[in-house]
């Protein structure tokens, strides 16, 4: 195992992160503030409760999520495609590293930004509203899950990607409807029955569901099911980046 | 000595249907340089890049110090330095920074003495907190090689490393490659420079088409293929060849004031004592005389026009 690969290569982009500091993280909150004031004042005080929590509260999961979410995928997928467009990425496929060093150094530091953006998230929706977190561990647990999971998810979008349109493609016309139809804003149950039976095939229903339940006990699936369909998500992509590096599909002529 | 890169039996056809390396074999000895010489196209960047890894091999082996470059690829590319011929750099990352990075991504502990080490030796000590995209491209090129020493490789490869580069840098380079050599440092370079070739290897290998067309010790190459050519200047221009010099077969100048001869100089006959009495004979005399030895170049035009028809 090479483990100072990794190393190498999460400092290195790690060090990236805090030169475009104002771009990674000032942007992020202060859309996220934005969006409490919209949803949480404007909207809110026309909706009372949603199970009895306050609509303020009730939607700062989901925001968490949508940042989260939106952080990984995009940082992740960035991190292995401008290796790509500027051509460092003859030094990777060159150096004595498997494809599990390269992947765990871009996606472990994907993931720390959007981890940090997410808590960075929570301590401002503090300053908005009102919120016990239940199951403070399973909170974090959920919150490092969907950073991994959709880190990983970048990293192949990333690969995958042959031009900054494409790179751009996938978080903005898949990765954001899931979001915002996955109950980040609203709960399952306020959906006509149709919906609610359609929606459970968003696998970001799951990861909101679960991730609320953490903070209020609420949850539209069980929460074994989160769990798990968070975990099947993760393992597909690692089988995925697997088969990426044995082919060398789109990497290695 | 042993060889420590052993290439056999290497094809490489891009999914395009090209054909860019046709069954190639060559073994490259520990502590040489080796100059692979030929036109653009011919397979050069492709050796090197299966051999580094960036590419897959159709058929065919290499391995770099004994370690298979695929079933071994770790031990094998921890031996290797690679500076493409791209300028292929973050660019808004430190001198520094780089190629601190280069050294941890070769499973190397940190040590920044010995990248000091590195950086002052390509005179890049005093840039190394400076951005990337901020230096020359010369510095650039540098800020390349420096991230190839920076893990300590046994065997360098350069591709094309003074393309595009002054005067002042390219002798600066062969230095360096001078001394990466006097320390052990298996060298091979690619190039279409062949003064450059001629400057810095201890065996050249000639590459056209995706063949090796042939490895041969420098000296033995200059001496084997070196023809030389006698050039003879006259007092007076003479309009045609005379008809008793025909078997020498003398290129006249335009201006008709030189012949040229070309002979083997290895050979035990070279001609030049008859050449010069049937010249008088003929009644031409002589102004000068000089002799030219061909150079590498010639050599090289030779083979691939050879190929070419």
């Amino acid at each position: 195992m090479n483990l100072t690969a990794i190393a190498a290569i999460y400092r290195f982009e790690m060090a990236r992160t805090f030169r475009t500091l104002l771009q990674s993280v000032v942007s992020p909150v202060l859309s996220t503030s934005l969006y409490f004031v919209v949803f949480g004042a404007a909207i809110g005080s026309r909706i009372d409760q949603v199970e009895g929590v306050s609509y303020g509260a009730f939607i700062v999961p989901g925001l968490i999520m949508l940042s989260v979410v939106t952080q990984s995928v995009t940082n992740a997928a960035f991190g292995i495609y401008f290796p790509k467009f500027i051509g460092t990425i003859y030094e990777l496929l060159s150096a004595p590293a498997s494809f599990l060093e390269i992947t765990a150094g871009y996606v472990l530091a994907a993931a720390t930004k959007s981890f940090a953006i997410g808590l960075i998230i929570l301590a401002t929706a503090f300053l908005f509203v009102d919120i016990t977190i239940q199951h403070p561990i399973w909170m974090l647990a959920f919150l490092v899950l969907t950073c991994l999971s959709f880190s990983l998810l970048g990293f192949i979008i990333g690969i995958w990607a042959q031009n900054f349109e494409q790179l751009q493609l996938v978080p903005l016309l898949i990765i954001t409807p899931l979001i915002f139809l996955g109950g980040s804003f609203y709960s399952v149950t306020m959906l006509p029955p149709v919906w609610q039976t359609i929606t459970l095939f968003n696998p970001v229903v799951y990861l909101v569901s679960g991730f609320r339940w953490s903070f209020f006990g609420l949850a539209d699936v069980a929460i074994g099911w989160s769990l798990l369909a968070i975990v099947a998500f993760t393992a597909i992509c690692i089988a995925i980046i697997g088969w990426i590096f044995r082919t060398g599909w789109r990497i290695r002529s | 000595m042993a060889a420590i890169v052993s290439v056999s039996n290497l094809s490489k056809t891009y999914d395009g249907g090209f054909e860019a390396l046709k069954s190639v074999s060559l073994e490259i000895e520990e502590g040489e340089i080796l100059a692979l010489l030929g036109p653009n196209g011919a397979g050069k960047t492709t050796l090197i890049s299966v051999i580094c890894g960036i590419s897959t091999a159709t058929s065919g082996h290499v391995a770099v110090g004994g370690h298979d470059v695929v079933d071994a690829y770790r031990d094998a590319r921890r031996l290797i330095g690679l500076v493409p011929q791209e300028i292929n750099l973050e660019p808004f990352e430190t001198v520094m920074n780089t190629v601190r990075f280069s050294r941890g991504l070769f499973g190397k502990p940190r040590n920044d003495a010995h990248l000091e080490e590195v950086l002052r030796r390509l005179s890049l000590w005093d840039k190394r907190d400076t951005q990337i995209k901020s230096l020359s491209g010369g510095m650039k090129r540098r800020v390349l090689i420096a991230k190839a020493l920076s893990h300590e490789p046994r065997v360098l490869f350069l591709d094309e490393p003074t393309a595009g580069v002054d005067v002042e840098l390219r002798r600066d380079m062969w230095n360096t490659v001078a001394d990466l050599k006097s320390h052990g440092v298996t060298i091979i370079l690619t190039t279409h420079y062949i003064e450059e070739a001629e400057a810095m290897a201890d065996r050249i290998g000639i590459i056209a088409r995706g063949e090796i067309r042939l490895v041969r010790e420098k000296a033995d190459l200059m001496r084997e293929l070196g023809k030389k050519r006698l050039v003879i200047e006259l007092n007076a221009p003479t309009a045609a060849v005379p008809a008793a010099l025909e078997p020498y077969d003398l290129a006249r100048s335009a201006d008709g004031c030189e012949l040229t001869y070309t002979y083997d100089s290895r050979k035990e006959r070279t001609g030049i004592t008859r050449l010069l009495t049937d010249l008088s004979a003929a009644g031409l005399q002589l102004k000068d005389i000089r002799t030219e030895q061909s150079s590498l170049e010639d050599i090289f035009v030779g083979l691939v026009h050879e190929d070419a028809s």
